[in-house]
């Protein structure tokens, strides 16, 4: 019987600063990328994280998996804390944590056929295959991933963005891993072929007992795959709540906001629609708002709301959000129309 | 509907080293005044080749057939010298990156007032006047302040809309816009989606909006023009293409999308991948990855014809097709 524990992955307290350079001779400037991240990830589930383009959700993936090292904070997988580890020890655990990247052509070495580039991970991290079992493991994650055996010696650049996006996800595979961060997977691709994209990646994940976590701008997407969705701000979490929830009843202003934007391909419903336009961009992280990061493109903000940063509150189902006027906004009888 | 733009049997060919791609062929389409039509399709359909065309913006290696009736001027095989008088002036361009289409060595003002000095005789203080005005009405906040930034002091979407001024400042009948907010977060696509809407319904512009995103095109457009392998294999009014889809590839698209308000277990996307344009399969170029097609599909390319109430299709199959038949 399979003794992993339910809980795959705790985050806890977890903060990334970059310094950048503030021009010449200047003292440099921090930009806080993400603080006071806190969740849990169980076993078999895929959680969604969604945000705006530098809100931080790719860094977060990143600093999950240390290939950024988290300026303060725990990530404990299995207990373990990663951030301890030195990357000796580190090693040990990459074959259960895999990445999947955005643009597949720009990930795969050009100078490497497909057979080689799926088998890399091995050599590493399964230095005891010897060189037919490790054919043997590509064949058969290249056919889990619907790659045929015949393009074993073909190279990326013969290959279309949707079939290099298999060859990325049969190398991320090919190690057995328990978790995969899943990193805009199917931004760079045309719709027909995301959605067989996005099909294969559920298949996968039942076939092999898989956890996801799934990084996307796209909350289309991401609501058809996540069971659970985080959603992020300049760096800290706003929300995070089940699919069903986040949709149908999200507390938040920014989630509502978000959730209205979204293009909804159906033109009467698109018409009915109220969106949520939110004012202005987003702020810069170098030197973010006081008290709530978003009210400055808040439509319920109070003066209240530029004093105190608003704690992440568990609500009702062990639901979380960062809002203190939640209970007073209430939620709008259809939020995908806003109406 | 007053009509501006008049396509007619326009086709863009490529030369390569010894041979020829076809990238768009037979196409057909007009345009009305304030009207949006939306240009739908996946990589290498053609749908950005065919408006380059029309703009006299392909590659050096790209040859237009046809015509493109703008009133009485066809903008098709027409000399730079004298495309530039429309161009900018009455038919204006904004691409996907913003970025790449400003120059980065220039002011904002610098490039927006460009136009107004060319096409409309303005002298520079006049013309930064009005460019400061556009930026103010396409919603760029503190406009004097923007005017005077370079291109990488602006975000995306402050970008995008710089270009949409530029594009705007002679007040242009048509407006073409190839992927406008693809590159932009979702909460500023609303906002420059909606900035469309006030073109089109306050300036009666017209507008040809070419994308890949089906959301987008509900949103906003009342016809679209749906493109697979250089060819429109349907064209429409938008609730008919949307609600009632009558070629297989169209069908396949939708189903292909998420959508937001529906979660399905599974998307029931078109199988296989799009066609390379070098190697168009015989007959109907879709009917490898159809699900309808039958024996005279892989022999005969159906012609785009007449499917009632104004709409046209190109292809044989006239059953139904049901959800989830999509294989």
């Amino acid at each position: 019987m399979d003794q992993t524990p339910i809980n795959l992955l705790e985050i806890r307290d977890l903060k990334k600063t970059f310094s950048i350079s503030g021009g010449f001779l200047a003292r440099p400037l921090v930009l806080t990328a993400l603080s006071d991240i806190n969740f849990t990830i169980r076993k078999g589930e895929t959680l969604g994280i969604v945000g705006e383009s530098g809100c931080g959700k790719s860094t977060l993936g990143r600093c999950i998996l240390q290939l950024l090292a988290p300026d303060e904070g725990q990530v404990l997988w299995l207990g373990q804390d990663l951030t301890k580890l030195p990357a000796e020890e580190m090693r040990k655990h990459r074959a259960d944590l895999q990445i999947i990247f955005q643009d597949p052509l720009a990930s795969l070495n050009p100078r490497m056929t497909v057979g080689e580039i799926i088998a890399d991970p091995l050599r590493t991290l399964r230095p005891e295959l010897n060189k037919d079992e490790r054919r043997a493991r590509v064949l058969k994650t290249m056919e889990a991933v619907g790659l045929l055996p015949e393009m074993i010696n073909r190279y990326p650049h013969e290959f279309s963005g949707g079939q290099a996006q298999r060859i990325g996800i049969a190398r991320a595979l090919i190690t057995e891993p328990k978790l995969i961060v899943c990193d805009e997977p199917v931004s760079a691709l045309d719709v027909s072929i995301q959605a067989q994209i996005l099909n294969l990646l559920s298949e996968l994940k039942d076939e092999f007992g898989l956890t996801l976590i799934f990084i996307s701008h796209n909350l289309s997407v991401v609501r058809h795959v996540s069971d659970r969705i985080l959603v992020l701000y300049l760096g800290r979490i706003v929300e995070l709540a089940t699919g069903d929830e986040i949709y149908e009843e999200p507390r938040h202003p920014y989630t509502r906001a978000l959730l209205t934007a979204v293009p909804i391909p159906d033109p009467k419903l698109a018409r009915q629609r109220n969106i949520d336009a939110l004012r202005g961009e987003i702020p810069s992280p170098i030197n973010p708002p006081s008290g709530c990061t978003f009210r400055t493109r808040c439509r319920f903000a109070k003066p209240r709301c530029a004093e105190v940063r608003p704690p992440l509150e568990t609500i009702e189902n062990g639901r979380l959000v960062a809002c203190i006027r939640w209970r007073e906004i209430g939620v709008p009888e259809d939020a995908v129309l806003g109406v | 509907m007053k009509q501006v733009l008049s396509v007619q049997d326009m086709s863009v060919t490529f030369a390569l080293h010894n041979s020829e791609v076809h990238a768009v062929r037979e196409m057909n389409f007009t345009l009305g005044e304030g009207e949006t039509l939306a240009v739908v399709g996946e990589s290498g359909s053609g749908k950005s080749q065919a408006f380059l065309a029309i703009m006299g913006l392909l590659a050096r290696n790209g040859r237009t057939g046809g015509r493109a009736m703008m009133g009485d001027v066809n903008l098709i095989g027409m000399a730079p010298d004298q495309l530039d008088r429309y161009r900018g002036k009455d038919i204006a361009m904004i691409f996907q990156d913003p970025m790449t289409s400003l120059n980065p060595s220039l002011k904002v003002k610098t490039q927006l007032s460009e136009v107004l000095v060319k096409h409309r005789g303005f002298d520079r203080d006049k013309a930064t006047k009005s460019a400061v005005e556009m930026l103010e009405r396409v919603g760029i906040p503190e406009p004097v302040k923007r005017a005077n930034a370079y291109p990488h002091q602006l975000s995306g979407g402050m970008r995008q809309r710089v270009m949409i001024a530029m594009a705007l400042l002679c007040q242009p009948k048509i407006l073409i816009a190839d992927e406008p907010t693809t590159a932009l977060d979702v909460t500023v696509q609303a906002q420059m989606l909606d900035l469309f809407k006030t073109l089109t319904d306050d300036f009666g512009t017209s507008l040809v909006l070419i994308t890949h995103d089906l959301g987008v095109v509900a949103g906003v457009a009342d016809r679209m023009m749906v493109m697979y392998g250089g060819r429109a294999v349907e064209k429409g009014g938008v609730d008919d293409l949307f609600y009632d889809p009558r070629h297989p590839y169209t069908l396949g698209l939708l189903h292909s999308t998420p959508h937001i308000a529906k979660r399905a277990a599974r998307l029931d996307p078109i199988q296989g991948l799009p066609p390379s344009l070098e190697h168009l399969p015989k007959g109907c170029s879709f009917n490898p990855r159809c699900a309808f097609a039958f024996d005279r599909c892989l022999v005969e390319r159906p012609p785009l014809g007449d499917a009632g109430d104004g709409r046209e299709k190109a292809c044989f199959y006239e059953g139904p097709m049901a959800y989830g038949q999509v294989a």
